[in-house]
Order: structure tokens, then sequence, then C-alpha cells
């Protein structure tokens, strides 16, 4: 005789009223952020899909930037081609910088500072978070950009046989460089605070079980800390990315826009949608401005395709940590 | 089995409580019939009594006391461990065991409040020397924590071999130490035919065995091991006791055990540490066999046969 298995029971609890009250206004919370995203996606789409539509492709690859002349009978065309490949350029820069001085500090406060030093750090890193970006700028300008250019000199000298550190023209200020390390400055702190969060979750049976085996505290740290933690470094860094390729007015203060992609990156020309688009809203007319909502639609598609590709890489580390 | 045990250890107890109004001290012990424990300590003494004695490095510990800020939490703790002798250290929770065998690899300095006198010696040379490299001094003393902590971003074949990758090591021929390794730790059988898998994926037991193992890979004279089996069960437990047996044969090893049974199966030496709400004692110390069966100090015959702890 075969055995009848009995249906599965409809497992149901019915929550109490205040239980009901808290579920609705958390889901609430939790689905505005979803539409506030979703409106703010809308509103560039529709705005600017005139735009997009027009130019296509060429949106993304054009470097031209030009209004209408009727009286010409010149068309405008719209590319953010430069600027988005400049943007990525600062983007990269700002992590390959600010990355390992921001490991390096977690390493330090986690495994090597002193308590006496460890606490007021962490508070300086902190504020160093809260320091409006206009500052950064400001501060890149006038202290940064002198240093940094005598810098950017010695690496053309020595390095100047590699294409990207190849100068054309004498002109070292308001570079992509330059920029990068003002953007480096400012992902530091959030790059810094959530490695250390992340390192300091390192078990510590593994840590013992390490120096139980003869290892240096740089053995260590190689062996056990760096696999535990790296998923969370490169959570951190993706979302530093993101705020360097959102950074706006820090960037428009120290770089030079210019519509066209160069690979030197020492040079004075730079592009940046973010900024682009902050440098030309003020006196843009109605097309020009439809355009400008379609290059930050971009951005915005660039930003979550970044937090996208940080969620699967943080996904697949932490299954084996 | 064990109900059984406790049962004859009831019995022996009752006999002392009998005893003991009419009779002196050393008579009571004279009374008192072998536990069962002193039983299995005394089945494989024979054995440990025939072995010669080994060349290798002794561990001396000289005069320990040990804090954690203002509170003393060790005093006094004078226990040499010969070469090729298993030493099980027992005693109840807090008497200070866990970081008697931490102090003597070094690993008490980690924790931030932690001090130290007194003198330990590997081979007649203070490992808390000034000028001792602490790194070498941990490869020639390893340790097997309480609970398995194998890496788990690395597979088993990189775990055993991990030590050497840690203290830069340099080996011609890793294939050979990882095998014997395992045949050492006894897991060999259990894992050849998937060393590239993560260490994660053992069982509990599989995978102290595999920091056993671990351990044993970069040649140590001494191995520690705090409680190795009071997360497994009985089954790995008693897997884990042959591999120490095994080992013993070449190292010297001190563990510590909450498990008097173990302690009576596995140990040629045992310490009986206890502390009066102040800081942890050494009782007394002696053969295993005597330990269970004819101790010196009532407070020791009060816990081994279980009046206590």
């Amino acid at each position: 005789m075969p055995k009848v298995l009995p249906e599965p029971r409809e497992i149901t609890t019915v929550p109490r009223i205040s239980d009901r009250i808290f579920r609705g206004i958390v889901t609430t919370g939790g689905l505005s952020t979803l539409a506030i995203l979703a409106l703010i996606a809308f509103f560039l789409v529709f705005n600017g899909f005139e735009v997009i539509r027009d130019e296509g492709l060429r949106f993304l690859t054009g470097f031209d930037w030009m209004d209408a002349i009727p009286d010409e009978g010149i068309a405008a065309t719209y590319g953010i081609g430069a600027m988005l490949y400049g943007t990525l350029v600062i983007g990269l820069l700002a992590i390959i910088f600010g990355v390992p001085i921001a490991v390096g500090a977690a390493l330090f406060l986690s495994y090597y500072a002193p308590e006496w030093i460890k606490r007021p750090m962490v508070v300086v890193i902190d504020v160093m978070a809260a320091i409006p970006s206009v500052v950064f700028g400001l501060w890149g300008y006038f202290i940064l950009m002198p240093h940094a250019e005598y810098w950017a000199k010695l690496i053309h000298k020595y390095l100047g046989f590699i294409p990207i550190f190849d100068m054309p023209a004498p002109a070292y200020s308001r570079s992509p460089f330059i920029a990068g390390l003002v953007l480096a400055i400012m992902i530091i702190p959030i790059v810094a605070s959530i490695s250390r969060e992340v390192f300091a979750q390192t078990p510590p049976d593994r840590i013992q079980a390490a120096y139980a085996l003869g290892a240096t505290k740089w053995a260590m740290i190689k062996a056990v800390v760096f696999p535990y933690g790296i998923g969370g470094v490169i959570g951190g860094a993706m979302l530093g990315l993101g705020r360097a390729l959102g950074e706006t007015v820090a960037v428009y203060t120290v770089l030079n826009l210019v519509y066209d992609i160069r690979i030197e990156i020492l040079l004075s020309a730079g592009g940046s949608v973010a900024s682009m688009i902050v440098n030309k809203f003020g006196e843009a007319d109605a097309i020009e401005l439809r355009a400008l909502m379609a290059a930050g639609f971009v951005l915005f598609v660039v930003t979550l395709i970044v937090n996208f590709i940080a969620n699967a890489i943080i996904n697949r580390t932490a299954r084996r940590g | 089995m064990i109900n059984e045990e406790n049962r004859e250890m009831r019995d022996s107890m009752s006999k002392i409580e009998t005893t003991s109004a009419a009779s002196s001290g050393a008579d009571i012990r004279k009374e008192v019939k072998p536990s069962s424990l002193a039983s299995v300590a005394a089945s494989h003494e024979s054995k440990s009594k025939s072995r010669e004695i080994r060349d290798g490095v002794g561990l001396e510990a000289r005069g320990i006391h040990a804090w954690f800020g203002k509170k003393l939490v060790l005093e006094d703790i004078s226990l040499d461990f010969a070469p090729g002798t298993v030493t099980a250290l027992i005693g109840p929770s807090g008497c200070g065991k866990s970081t008697f065998i931490r102090i003597l690899n070094r690993m008490h300095e980690f924790i931030p409040t932690a001090a130290l006198a007194g003198d330990v010696l590997l081979g007649g040379k203070d490992i808390y020397g000034s000028g001792v490299d602490v790194t070498k001094i941990r490869l020639k003393i390893g340790m097997v924590f309480q609970k398995p902590n194998p890496f788990p971003s690395m597979t088993i074949r990189e775990n055993v071999l991990s030590g050497l990758r840690l203290a830069q090591i340099k080996l011609s021929n890793e294939d050979e130490l990882l095998e014997s390794c395992l045949l050492r730790a006894g897991l060999w059988d259990e894992v050849k035919d998937r060393l590239n898998e993560y260490g994660g994926a053992l069982s509990g037991g599989q995978q102290q065995r595999l920091c056993i193992a671990r351990s044993l890979a970069v040649n140590p004279k001494v191995l520690l091991m705090d409680e190795p089996c009071s997360a497994l069960d009985p089954g790995s437990t008693l897997r884990i006791e042959e591999t120490i047996r095994e080992l013993s044969e070449s190292i010297s090893i001190v563990i510590v055990t909450h498990n008097m049974q173990q302690a009576a199966r596995v140990s040629d030496y045992t310490g009986f540490f206890l502390s009066d709400g102040g800081p942890g004692k050494l009782i007394e110390v002696g053969s295993t066999s005597e330990i269970f069966s004819t101790p010196k100090d009532q407070r020791t015959l009060d816990y081994v046969t279980g009046r206590f702890g």
C-alpha cells in the first residue's frame, strides 16, 4: 500500500493591532525610499528622453556639447562621452589613492594603535566625513594644488615614457590627477570606517590560531584579517567610488573641464558629468536643460551599476568568510 | 558505563564519610579503594613507565604569578613537563588552568591588562627573556584551542600548511609533510580525497583534528591543548584521545580538561588547580594513577571522586 502523506497545514498568525500599526509605519518608510528613487529616475527620463532619443548612442559616445545656432542652420549636438570618461578616470584615481590609505588607517586603528590614540583618531576620521565638499574643493585648489603640481612634474620627469604620464603641454594645474587626489581624501573617511568595522569583527579565535602558529602580526593580518574583511573593504571602496562619481562642487573647483578624451592624467584637461551639469545649469536654455537631465540620468545609472557590482562582490566573498 | 563509574565513585565516597570519623587522614587513603578513574589511569601507566625517556625538550614553569589588571589570578605555580609525556591540568572552572596554559606559549600577553611574574623555561631558556623572538617560541610550543578554528578561507591542504606560510618557512616536500601531519592527527583517511575542499566543510571533530594537524606541521616540541574535546561528541573525543596518545610518542603534551575520565585516560601526570575565590593555585601534581587513587591532598581527593567541581 503506498504511503499517504498529509497535506502540509497552512500556518497563520494574526498579529496584534499594535504590531500591525508598527508594521504599517515601517512598510511605508521602506516603500517610500523605493518610490522616491523611482520618481527621481522617472523625472530624469521624462525630461531627458527627447535628447536621448534624438542623439541615440551618440549621447554616450559624442564629445560635442553645442547649442543650436539657428542663424547658421546648425542643430544642437549633445554628447557626454568625454565627461563620462573623465568621471570614471577621476573616480578610479580616487580609489587608487584613497583605498590604500584608508585600509592602512583602518589596520593601524584595529591592530597597531595604542589605546590613547585610537579614540581621538576615530573621531577625527568621522569629522573628516562631515566636512562640506566645497571646503575640500577650496582646500584642494589653494593648498593641495601647488604641491600636487610639483609631484606631477616629478612623475612626468621619471615616468613620462608611460603614455598616461605624458605631457603635450606644460599645464599641470587643474588636472584629473589633482581632482583624483581631492576625491581620494574625501572618500578616505567612509572607506576607513567601514574597513575598521569589518576588521574589528574578525573572529578572535582565528587571530589566536594564527598567532599560535608563530605568525607575525603582518602575517596574521594577511592570513586572517584580509580574507575575512576583503568583502567589506571592497564594499566600502565601492561606496567611496559612488561618492566620487557623484561629487560635484569639489571637482568643479579643482578640475578644468574639457570636452575631449585624453589619457594624460597629469594634463590640465578632464571631465566630470556632475561638474558639467553644475557648470552648464545656470545659463542653459530649455533644450540644453533636457540634455543635462539626460546626463543626470546616465550618472544615476552608472552609480547604480557600481553599487550592484559592489553587492555582487561582497556577496561572493562573504560566503567564504 | 558512565553511570556505573559514578556509582563506584559514590561508593568510595560514602566509604570516606563513614570511616573519616574514626581514622586519621592517612588511614582513610589506605582504605579507599581505587576509583574506576584510578584503575583507568593505572591501566596505561605500565605502558608509560616502560617507555624510555625520549630526547626532546622539556618545559618548566617557575613561580608563575599572573594578574588581570590588579586581580591576582594565579599564585606561585611551578610545574615541570618532561619530554614525551602527557600532563593533564584539571580543576573547576575559573581556577586559572586556561590562563596558565596560555602563559606557556605567550598567548597570555594578548589580553590587554594581563601581567605576569615568574619564568617559563623551554629547554632551559626563559621564553619571556628579553631578545626572545616570540614567534619562534610559538612555533616550538603549539596550541590547540577549545573551539575548532580552521581558517575558513583556506582549503584543508592550505590549513595544514598554513603554519609554514605564516612563519615564512620554505619547504620542498610539502606533500609529504601534509600527509604525515594528517596521518599523525588521525585525519588522513577521511580527507585524503578532498584536500582541496574548504576546512569549514568538515565536521566539528574533523575540524579539531585538522587544527591538530595544522599545529603539528611546524614541528613543535610541545603541544598545548586547551579543552580540545569540550565542543565535540564522544566519538570524536575518543578519536582525538587516541591521537594524543600517539603524539605523545614524539612530543610533550599539556592538556587542560574538565573531563576527569579524559585526564585519567590520556595523561601520564596530572596537576590539580583550585581557587578558593582568590588566585588559582596548584594544589597537587603527581602521576595520574596516584592523583586518581591516592592523592596527598584532601581537596584533590574530593575533586577526583566527584565530591565537588
